[in-house]
């Protein structure tokens, strides 16, 4: 290949980027700082091409790499971008160099480790969106838990340890089973071609009975389900995104989730298109459900990180229901709340770590009258809380509006449910936002605060941008998307007739079996081969 | 018929009985030089082992292709040789480095621990090698007895004593075992050497002969013990504990592998023909030691016993792979020894260093604040804990993928993949919990110091490139593995 191989570059820039951190000198805080910053520029104009590079028509990915890495099991070093994976991996650089400025100041303990372990977890985040190798897919899931845990354990709160294990122990109860799935896969693939491969696009291609696909589906549907995290696994992403430094709940909130939903779009769903079915009601009752009791439980926290964590899963929670729906504009919704959760809940967290830089609290009750003394400070938090809300005009706007709309086509129920949502995001967000910044200054000590640097002023600046440019022109992102996005709907819907087809025609039970008929002709070959 | 065969040596015996002359040649020169006095920091020691360690790996490599009887068939020289005799070679490599300055800070250094070492690595070399059941004994009494006086070698500490009486009285028991069962299979098929005994189980359905059963039960409790499978696990804790860190770290990868590699090799070509009976059986051992070595580390506060319970665990993951069955099974056992033999030695290496003089510092709460302080052996240890751990991108996680993907071919050994991979979630809280002290928690009491030595961050140097490696690009171990099973002799 001679083209310049950009993903890898992409990919692996951030991590070189973070061993030569990780090598200066430990107190050097301020060129620390600056080459972390540097670094994270250069590898968010390195990633801006994704913008126009990958061309909107066409539906396929690009870019695409491929090297041997495991010939014996068929495992490649293959990466590939589409519209889908391209816009989250923007996402991911941007958020990544906004959460670096943000944590300039509030990181003063061991930053060189800090930002190193920052630019370590990019390189990990970069790499899970781009491969399409499922073996290395895994991979990149799972290492890139380890700067995350440390990231909270080391640099977070009072029970950082607590929650940075259980973090790590969660994600990773989901993914071992998937995990297993994958093996699964690979063995059947590997009986019904008589090749071991764990390309994803040759999984595309492989018809697998129904009953066989509902364990493979509800093993990778567990894993992602608990990075969205949907209702009754989300318990771990309040205690992470509590104790977490800023720049961990940033990143955390802004991709990290994002990977549950793009592993759905991805791997779970065109893979396993006849258990989707089966499941598709049960997992868009638990989003509702995470949509409204989410928002519920928002509305009672004292804290706002936690108030802010528990709006995640509701966010969250209407972008399962935009994927459940399969249709077009579920979908396309779907992926619009992602981009919008991780601008609005990113800028979210900046915001209360700006806050709590200075005070030293989060609790809403140790606010109050902030208008009067941060105004700067206060206006950006509005229009960040109304595009939170869903306000018309931002960008949580359209993102909720095209998943009630594509949840309504498939049952009105699921819609006038998840509506419910809508009205008590603007419920607990209007009334803690009038708790912290309205009324009189209720406490002495915030008379003191200062309003926001440059520096911050240069973080929330292009957050502000991004959320009216989305909000009032969404065409560029859903032009962007839409191809990627339909040719996952089209797959996942031809898949499930063709393997439901196939189920019906096979009268004998062993033919029921779909893998089972060519790989009676093909393995005793590949074993002969073999001795 | 009566007439013998002339026994015809040729150049390659000679180079593929290298490493068992080398070794007894040294571990003689190592005793013999005891009578020229050496001063009590001397290195004679360490540089013989580790010539010879060197000579042993050369001199099989050499004739590495290469596949030989000899002995009338005693002893094999064929790729499973070879890479366990490579493996050995390493592990004797690595151990005596990280013992060197051990040693000599804890006072023990003398001639007959290098001497007891060699003696071990040539046993487990002659068990792997070994096509006969009394040769795969012999290999394993010369393992045992020269690693229970080393288990031993801390003479003034009371928990090395109690470790090496504890161990040789339940390894004479487990030997026992393994003789009487040896005794039954050459009862039934008349036979003790293994292809023999292969063949005429082929030809003779015996799987339900009493005598075979017994005999074959009885020669699994003997390598169970040796492995530390549960239930014949209960010594481990103990001897790890008492046993001087150095020794530990080398039974812990070298007895090991020692009593899979004989284990896989009566499973291959002896019992071949009944193991699909076995499947099952071994699944549930399988699952019972993981299950019960995750679930005790959990509550460990010492490095070493809780390595000791992760001992066990990992023997479960690789019984699943024995109990896959088959040369893709063995394979895979025979992979995941060889990186965990590098993630567990390195493991040890650390904790060799940990402590000045005679003080043992191996407790949880010793570690707390070590991260920051030395950068360096704390991202070792981290790296070797994920390993261990299982998660990408360490040797681990391609370990764990070998023998999940073998067994998962087995729709009836889905439920012990199952169970193994939320073991290894199990096990993830324990090996989180060193990095946890490590980097999360501020130090307490008497900061440790760090015995510093050269020889021993070599050993640690080299076993985190394995386990990086082999983590990132597994494909020339696991054709190595592959090889060895596949070209048994």
């Amino acid at each position: 290949m001679a083209q310049l191989p950009w993903l890898s570059l992409l990919v692996f820039f951030p991590l070189a980027a973070a061993i030569l951190v990780a090598i200066m000198p430990a107190n050097a805080h301020k060129p620390i700082r600056w080459w972390a910053t540097i670094a994270a520029l250069a590898e968010f104009v390195f990633s801006l091409p994704l913008w126009w590079r990958v061309i909107p028509g066409q539906a396929g990915f690009q870019f695409e790499e491929k090297l041997d890495w495991i010939p014996v099991l068929g495992a490649q070093y293959h990466l590939g971008v589409d519209g889908v994976s391209g816009l989250l991996a923007l996402l991911t650089t941007f958020t990544t160099l906004i959460a670096i400025i943000g944590a300039w100041t509030s990181v003063e303990k061991r930053s060189r480790e800090f930002f190193a372990l920052v630019l370590a977890l990019e390189a990990g985040m970069l790499g899970t969106f781009f491969c399409l190798d499922l073996l290395l897919f895994y991979v990149f899931w799972e290492a890139m838990l380890i700067p995350m845990y440390l990231l909270i354990g080391v640099w977070g709160g009072q029970r950082r340890v607590y929650a940075a294990v259980k973090f790590f122990l969660y994600t990773m109860a989901g993914s071992v089973l998937m995990l297993v799935a994958i093996l699964s896969l690979w063995f059947l693939q590997k009986q019904y071609s008589g090749i071991p491969t764990f390309d994803l696009q040759a999984f595309y291609q492989l018809p697998l009975a129904p009953s066989r696909q509902l364990w493979m589906f509800l093993a990778f549907a567990f894993a992602f389900a608990i990075k969205v995290p949907m209702f009754p696994l989300h318990t771990w992403l309040p205690d992470a995104h509590v104790e977490a430094p800023t720049a961990g709940s940033v990143i955390l909130a802004a991709v990290l989730l994002k990977m549950g939903t793009y592993g759905f779009l991805r791997f779970a769903m065109p893979l396993f298109p006849n258990a989707l079915e089966v499941c598709a009601p049960y997992i868009a009752w638990l989003a509702i459900i995470g949509i409204v009791y989410g928002a519920l439980v928002a509305m009672v926290q004292p804290d706002l990180k936690k108030l802010v964590a528990y709006s995640s899963v509701s966010h969250m929670g209407f972008a399962m229901l935009g994927l459940m729906a399969m249709n077009s504009q579920g979908f396309a919704g779907s992926m619009m709340t992602m981009l919008n959760h991780g601008v609005s809940t990113g800028a979210l967290f900046l915001l209360v770590g700006v806050i709590y830089e200075r005070r030293h609290t989060r609790k809403i009750a140790d606010f109050g009258g902030l208008w009067t003394v941060i105004p700067v400070y206060s206006v950006i938090f509005l229009v960040v809380m109304l595009s939170s809300v869903g306000l018309p005009g931002t960008n949580g706007f359209i993102g909720e509006f095209l998943v009630l709309l594509g949840a309504f086509k498939h049952s009105v129920w699921w819609a006038v449910v998840a509506a419910t949502g809508v009205i008590l995001s603007a419920c607990y967000m209007l009334w803690m936002f009038q708790r912290v910044v309205f009324g009189p200054v209720t406490h002495e000590e915030n008379r003191k605060l200062t309003d926001l640097s440059f520096r911050e002023r240069l973080v929330f600046a292009p957050l502000l941008v991004l959320i009216f440019w989305m909000g009032v022109a969404p065409q560029p992102f859903l032009d962007r998307m839409q191809p990627a996005l339909d040719r996952v709907l089209q797959m996942t819907n031809d898949r499930a007739q063709m393997m439901a087809q196939a189920d019906a025609t096979a009268t004998a039970p062993l033919a029921s079996r779909l893998p089972a008929a060519p790989a009676a002709v093909s393995a005793p070959a590949e074993q002969g081969g073999a001795r | 018929m009566n007439i013998v065969p002339q026994p015809t040596f040729l150049a390659l015996d000679w180079w593929a009985l290298g490493p068992v002359i080398a070794l007894t040649v040294g571990a003689i020169l190592l005793l013999l030089l005891e009578f020229l006095p050496q001063r009590a920091n001397g290195n004679r020691g360490g540089i013989v082992s580790l010539l010879t360690f060197l000579f042993s790996g050369y001199a099989v490599w050499r004739v590495a292709g290469e596949k030989r009887e000899l002995f009338g068939g005693m002893f094999v020289h064929d790729p499973m040789t070879v890479f366990f005799t490579m493996l050995f070679c390493s592990v004797g490599l690595l151990a005596t480095l990280m013992s060197w300055d051990y040693v000599k800070r804890t006072k023990i250094n003398q001639a007959e621990y290098y001497a007891l070492l060699l003696s071990s690595v040539l046993g487990m070399i002659v068990m792997a090698a070994s096509n006969d059941l009394i040769t795969v004994f012999l290999g394993l009494e010369l393992m045992s007895l020269a690693l229970y006086v080393m288990v031993g070698f801390r003479r003034s500490q009371l928990e090395s004593n109690e470790a090496a009486l504890k161990y040789f009285l339940l390894g004479a028991f487990a030997s026992g075992f393994l003789l009487y069962g040896i005794a039954l299979l050459y009862g039934a098929t008349g036979t003790t050497n293994l292809a023999m005994i292969g063949a005429f189980l082929a030809d003779t359905p015996l799987s339900t002969n009493p005598m075979l059963l017994m005999g074959s039960l009885l020669v699994f409790v003997g390598f169970g013990f040796k492995v530390a499978a549960a239930p014949f696990h209960m010594w481990t804790p103990d001897v790890y504990e008492g046993a001087p860190t150095s020794v530990t770290g080398f039974m812990s990868a070298g007895a090991k592998a020692a009593g899979f590699a004989a284990l896989l090799r009566v499973a291959l070509r002896a019992l071949g023909p009944v193991m699909a009976d076995w499947t099952q059986m071994l699944a549930v051992i399988a699952f019972l030691t993981m299950t019960v070595g995750n679930v005790t580390a959990l509550l460990q506060g010492n490095l070493k016993r809780m390595l000791a319970y992760s001992s066990i665990a990992h023997a479960g993951y690789i019984l699943v792979a024995v109990a896959a069955g088959g040369p893709e099974g063995a394979s895979a056992a025979v992979f995941y020894l060889a990186t965990y033999s590098f993630m567990n030695i390195g493991a040890f290496a650390v904790l060799t260093m940990l402590g000045k003089g005679r003080e043992e510092r191996v407790l949880m709460s010793d570690l707390q604040g070590l991260g920051f302080r030395e950068p360096l052996l704390g991202l070792a240890l981290t790296a070797f804990m994920l390993s261990l751990a299982g998660i990408p991108p360490m040797a681990g996680f391609m370990g764990k993928l070998y023998i999940f993907g073998e067994a998962v071919k087995h729709p009836q050994l889905l439920w012990v993949v199952i169970a193994g991979v939320l073991n290894s979630v199990v096990s993830v809280y324990y090996y989180l919990r060193v990095t946890v002290a490590l980097y999360m928690k501020e130090p307490e009491g008497e900061p440790v110091g760090i015995s510093w030595g050269a020889p021993a961050v070599v050993a640690v140097v080299l076993t985190l490139a394995a386990t990086l490696y082999f983590g990132l690009q597994a494909q020339g171990l696991w054709i190595q593995a592959q090889n060895s099973v596949m070209g048994l002799l």
